[in-house]
């Protein structure tokens, strides 16, 4: 086609394509598409809801501490009553406002680690899918080896290594558990990669870098989605459990820090309950979230795993 | 090969006497696909017969609903699919109708009985048709008593399938148990329905049958991957047969398969019937094929038959504008070379069909009526043959002169050559 | 074009140019990992001495059924596959596809469209995406607009009009017709001169088929296009295309004018295809002939071990012992027409007399 001027006919027609969205309103469209599919499953509304509390209590509780969580007084081990809502620890701190301020380390580091494994595994996935041959074959090598490795017994013992704090434990997790997506990614890229409009892309001359970001990574985004709350779970459970072994840094508030501190103290075995029993509640709440939300991607994904409509319902309404 | 629609007796060319009652009749059949965001029709009104022996082609395009029909039939629907009405009248063989002497009944069955009417036997009909017609075969004609089959209770209908009523499949290897050998699948199916049959006799039954459709007994233990594609749709029908059916429900067994590899296993259906007198529904879109199997066609569109005739009648004088239109769609072998066009527009979606005749869209005849009159399927007036169509070119109410098959191909070659110039 | 009695034979470009793509001999396999390392190293022979030559303004049929290796004949001139050994020119040049700077450039003239619509197009990018990117890659397109009036222009080109509609279409919103316009608007927005058709109808519909192959013809004599349509149909190959190439297992078996190597085929494969393809026209009342029982039997090799020599020699009925040896060379039959096949000589040119003692004739 030669270049030619731009003339009536033609440019009416151009005027009349839908303009693309402005940036500000493909931002609302993207939202309101992640309300929708929150919304659509009921699973999905109670675990987005359950995890939004708790990212909703890591940004302004900390407002609504009555109490600084370090502040020690004299009323030790006290039940829950109406100063202290969960009672107080061995050395008179409230709980309540561990709890609170807890929730902010464990609420977000746990999500930004779950990010950060998600973001490596899908490299790994995505770049060995993709290249095959050595490139392939050195990173499955990696994954494998990595998989072999207990997860748990490996963190323990890096996290006792190196200094203690938030990050070794974050850097910690990211090692130990990068793989399994990573192998479920590659997999997963190994089946795009075959299929039709890949091999279209190629033969227009697509570059391959887009070919791997632009054609085929758009189709895996349900899978990372995916990935990364069952990822997520698994850190924030991990990242309480190097608490409670005191691998973390007792100072920095966590709810496995809490229950560190209650183990030490021996509320366990003491019958202190509205020490250990809060803090576990909330790892095993956040848990439960996560996992409802994971049930009900896998349900807007695959269509067959949706509740058929009744059809008796169905014949009366068309009656 | 194929009876032109005259003449009908077995592969001896000894006429049997045309039975008084068909061997299946679909009657005002309607599917219905129950969506929560709406119902979709996806056969309505289907009415044909079939007869002993009769190949009875159906052809369509995507949503035509005849795929849906084959399995209706067969009662195989899931739900959403629910069959919503109509009746399908299934006349099974009398005690004592048959085709071939009683000493062709084979040994390895003893004590069967033919399936009387009403109530269901336990042990299921007998007899298998294969085998030496040593003496003079006559066909003694029944009194047409039937069974509905979607009334059946599903114990009953497991008695019938199989025994008389098989499918086969468009892929074999979705329909093949990749674990076990095709041996073992046959022997399967007869375990499950001949109990009184000991595994020698089933066996030798399982050899008979691959020996039947052309392959060699030495692949009794092949597994199905082991096999060619041609072989795996032999399995198929082979496993189909193993009961001697009386009608068989192929639904595009051919598509998957090469052109060389097709015409072997029509040529093998064709002999299979002429020994065996079973009737078959062949189901497939590829119309040109048709023609040269089936003794009658029926064509479908948007879940309603528009056009039934004979397999000669359809391609001499096509009535229904479709049905030119979709003979028209394949290029021919032989001939002059034309430039041909299709049909302009394509097959509806069957969520949102048109009023009146759902074909209207795309027919180049489309008049007023069409937009709001549903036709209705007729004979067509002036031939004696028994040609059907759903046209209102055909119906003297709206249409004084029906359109002769050159007419057709007037208006379709025009067309041909407005989008030549486009 | 708008005589109303015009056939396709004189609407085919009789001027025979010089061709713009050629490939010579090429052979492809692809090696089978096996277990053992040791052991034999087994490939499947997926195309074993493939010649053509693309024609612009012509289209050139290549029929074969499944494992022919016809696919993989259109995906190494595609640029996909790399040759085993043969070699491809383009306007005469070698066309070299080391690195993918040079396939970009090649496939600048060389544009392919596969055949399964309803996987071809990628379900989340909409049609606009998928006919911006080679306006991008190649050119043509510097700026929104641009990209825009180009895309509206090879829209209305493919019939899909409105176009101000369709472009921001997704392709599940898309029929298989529509989809597979989209992919040939997509091939032509390189414009290229070459076009690579592998079965590009046999997914759709029936009743919509011609109207793709219409458009192809029409975009074909418009564009000048060389065309290789790519098919088992035979009776579509015949409608399509001016020329005809037959394969089988691999092997290139015969060659010519469309019409003629159908009418009057040569190799025992050819006949054995036409015979078995289905030909309502055996119904009139002037051909109430039977149809002759096929010529041969059995089916495709295996690739992976094929048989010596000419691979149909285990199923044809004129199989020679030297059949079995070695691979016939191609003769020549006179007007354009070709084959290997040990019955009509071994690479010495041949006069029309050997066509018309037509050896094959005595299985009728």
């Amino acid at each position: 086609m030669k270049t030619q001027e731009i003339t009536g006919p033609v440019m009416d027609a151009i005027n009349r394509v839908p303009a693309p969205d402005q940036f500000y309103t493909r931002i609302l469209q993207v939202l309101l598409s992640i309300w929708r599919a929150m919304t659509s499953s009921r699973k999905v509304a109670a675990g987005s809801a359950i995890v939004g509390v708790f990212v909703l209590v890591g940004l302004f509780g900390p407002l609504f501490m009555h109490y600084e969580p370090e502040a020690t007084s004299n009323l030790f081990i006290a039940h829950p009553s109406a100063e202290h809502w969960l009672g107080t620890t061995v050395v008179g701190q409230d709980i309540f406002s561990q709890l609170i301020n807890g929730t902010r380390t464990s609420v977000f580091w746990g999500l930004g680690t779950g990010v950060l494994v998600t973001l490596l595994s899908m490299v790994v996935g995505l770049v060995g899918g993709y290249f095959g041959g050595w490139v392939d074959d050195v990173l499955t090598l990696l994954t494998n080896v990595s998989l072999v490795l207990p997860a748990l017994p490996l963190a323990i013992v890096l996290a006792a290594y190196f200094p203690r704090g938030p990050l070794t434990i974050s850097l910690v997790i990211i090692f130990t558990n990068w793989a399994w997506q990573a192998r479920v990614l590659r997999a997963q890229t190994l089946s795009t990669r075959s299929r039709e409009f890949v091999t279209a892309a190629r033969a227009s001359g697509e570059h391959t870098w887009r070919i791997i970001f632009y054609e085929i990574f758009p189709n895996e985004i349900g899978i990372v989605v995916a990935g990364f709350v069952s990822t997520t779970i698994y850190v924030v459970l991990t990242w309480a459990a190097l608490e409670f072994l005191g691998l973390g840094d007792g100072t920095i508030p966590s709810w496995g820090s809490i229950l560190y501190w209650a183990q030490q103290a021996g509320a366990l075995g003491g019958g202190l309950w509205w020490w250990f029993v809060p803090p576990g509640v909330c790892i095993a709440l956040l848990g439960a979230g996560l996992s409802l939300i994971n049930f009900g991607i896998d349900e807007i994904a695959d269509p067959r795993l949706r509740k058929e409509p009744n059809p008796q319902k169905a014949r009366k309404a068309a009656a | 090969m194929t009876t032109n629609g005259t003449f009908q007796g077995d592969s001896k060319g000894r006429p049997y006497h045309r039975a008084t009652h068909p061997l299946l009749e679909v009657k005002n059949l309607n599917v219905d696909y129950l969506a929560a965001s709406g119902t979709v029709h996806a056969v309505t009104d289907v009415n044909f017969s079939l007869r002993r022996g009769e190949i009875l082609g159906l052809a369509g395009e995507s949503g035509s609903g005849k795929s849906t029909l084959a399995y209706a039939i067969t009662r195989l629907l899931r739900p959403p699919a629910m069959i919503t009405g109509g009746e399908i009248r299934y006349y099974p063989r009398e005690k004592g109708e048959t085709l071939l002497s009683v000493d062709a009944i084979s040994k390895d069955s003893p004590g069967e009985d033919l399936i009387t009417m009403g109530a269901i036997q336990e042990d299921a009909r007998g007899g298998d048709a294969e085998g030496e017609d040593a003496n003079n075969p006559v066909p003694i004609e029944g009194n047409g008593r039937s069974i509905d089959l979607l009334q059946l209770s599903p114990a009953k209908l497991r008695k019938i399938r199989w025994n008389d009523l098989a499918i086969v499949f468009q892929s074999a290897m979705n329909a093949l148990n990749p674990v076990m050998s095709i041996g073992a699948q046959i022997t399967d199916v007869l375990r499950a329905h001949r109990p009184s049959m000991g595994a020698d006799s089933r066996k030798q039954r399982a050899i008979e049958l691959l020996k039947l459709v052309g392959i060699a007994p030495d692949r009794l233990r092949s597994y199905p991957h082991e096999l060619s594609g041609g072989m795996r749709q032999r399995a198929i029908i082979a496993i189909a047969l193993a009961l001697s059916p009386e009608i068989l429900i192929m639904d595009e067994p051919t598509t998957a398969l090469d052109v060389v590899v097709q015409r072997e296993i029509l040529t093998e259906i064709i002999r299979l019937r002429e020994k065996l007198n079973f009737a078959v529904i062949f189901i497939t879109h590829d119309l040109s094929l048709l023609l040269e199997l089936a003794d009658n066609v029926a064509i479908m569109y948007a879940g309603r038959i528009v056009e039934q005739a004979s397999n000669r009648d359809l391609y001499l004088h096509p009535r229904h504008p479709y049905s030119y239109g979709l003979l028209n769609s394949f290029p021919a072998l032989r001939g002059p070379l034309r430039r041909m066009s299709g049909i302009p527009g394509s097959p509806p979606d069957l969520r949102s069909v048109p009023p009146g005749c759902a074909f209207h869209p795309r027919c180049p005849f489309a008049f007023d009526a069409c937009h709001k009159v549903l036709p209705v399927l007729q004979p067509v007036q002036s031939e004696d043959s028994s040609q059907m169509v759903a046209c209102h070119l055909y119906n003297p109410t709206y249409n004084a002169e029906p359109p002769t098959t050159s007419d057709l191909a007037k208006k379709y070659e025009a067309l041909a050559e407005g989008s030549a110039t486009r | 074009m708008n005589d109303l009695n015009m056939t396709i034979e004189n609407s085919h470009t009789e001027y025979v140019a010089a061709p713009i793509l050629e490939a010579q001999h090429l052979r492809k396999l692809f090696p089978l990992h096996s277990m053992n390392p040791l052991g034999q190293k087994t490939a499947v022979h997926a195309v074993e001495d493939a010649s053509l030559a693309l024609r612009p303004g012509r289209a050139t049929a290549l029929v074969g059924e499944s494992g022919s290796g016809k696919t993989t004949v259109a995906r190494l001139l595609a640029g996909l596959y790399t040759p085993t050994s043969g070699s491809i020119q383009f306007r005469g040049e070698p066309a070299r596809l080391s690195n993918s700077r040079r396939l970009r450039a090649y496939r600048r003239h060389v544009q392919l469209i596969l055949q399964d619509p309803f996987s071809s197009l990628n379900p989340v990018h909409d049609v606009r995406y998928h006919l911006a990117r080679p306006l991008r890659i190649y050119g043509h397109a510097r700026n929104k607009r641009q990209e825009t009036e180009q895309i509206l222009s090879l829209l209305n080109r493919v019939n899909l009009s409105p176009a101000e509609q369709f472009i921001s279409k997704f392709p599940h919103q898309l029929s298989g017709g529509q989809r597979q316009r989209v992919s040939i608007a997509r091939a032509l927005s390189v414009q290229p001169e070459v076009l690579l058709a592998d079965e590009p109808v046999s997914m759709l519909d029936v009743s919509i088929r011609l109207d793709i192959l219409n458009l192809m013809l029409r975009l074909k004599d418009e564009e000048h296009l060389a065309v290789l349509f790519i098919t088992h149909d035979i009776a579509t190959a015949r409608y399509f295309a001016e020329d005809t190439l037959v394969m089988y297992a691999g092997q290139m078996v015969e060659g010519g004018p469309g019409d003629k190597v159908i009418q009057e085929p040569a190799h025992p494969y050819t006949r054995l295809l036409i015979s078995a393809a289905p030909d309502p026209t055996r119904l009139s009342p002037e051909n109430n002939g039977k149809i002759a029982d096929l010529p041969a039997r059995g089916e495709i090799p295996s690739l992976i071990t094929p048989p010596t020599g000419c691979r149909f020699h285990p199923r044809c009925p004129h199989a020679m012992e030297v059949c079995r040896q070695r691979f016939p060379r191609r003769t020549e039959l006179g007007n354009g027409r070709w084959t290997n096949c040990f019955l009509y000589g071994d690479g010495e040119a041949s006069s029309e007399g050997k066509l018309s003692t037509n050896i094959i004739d005595q299985d009728r």
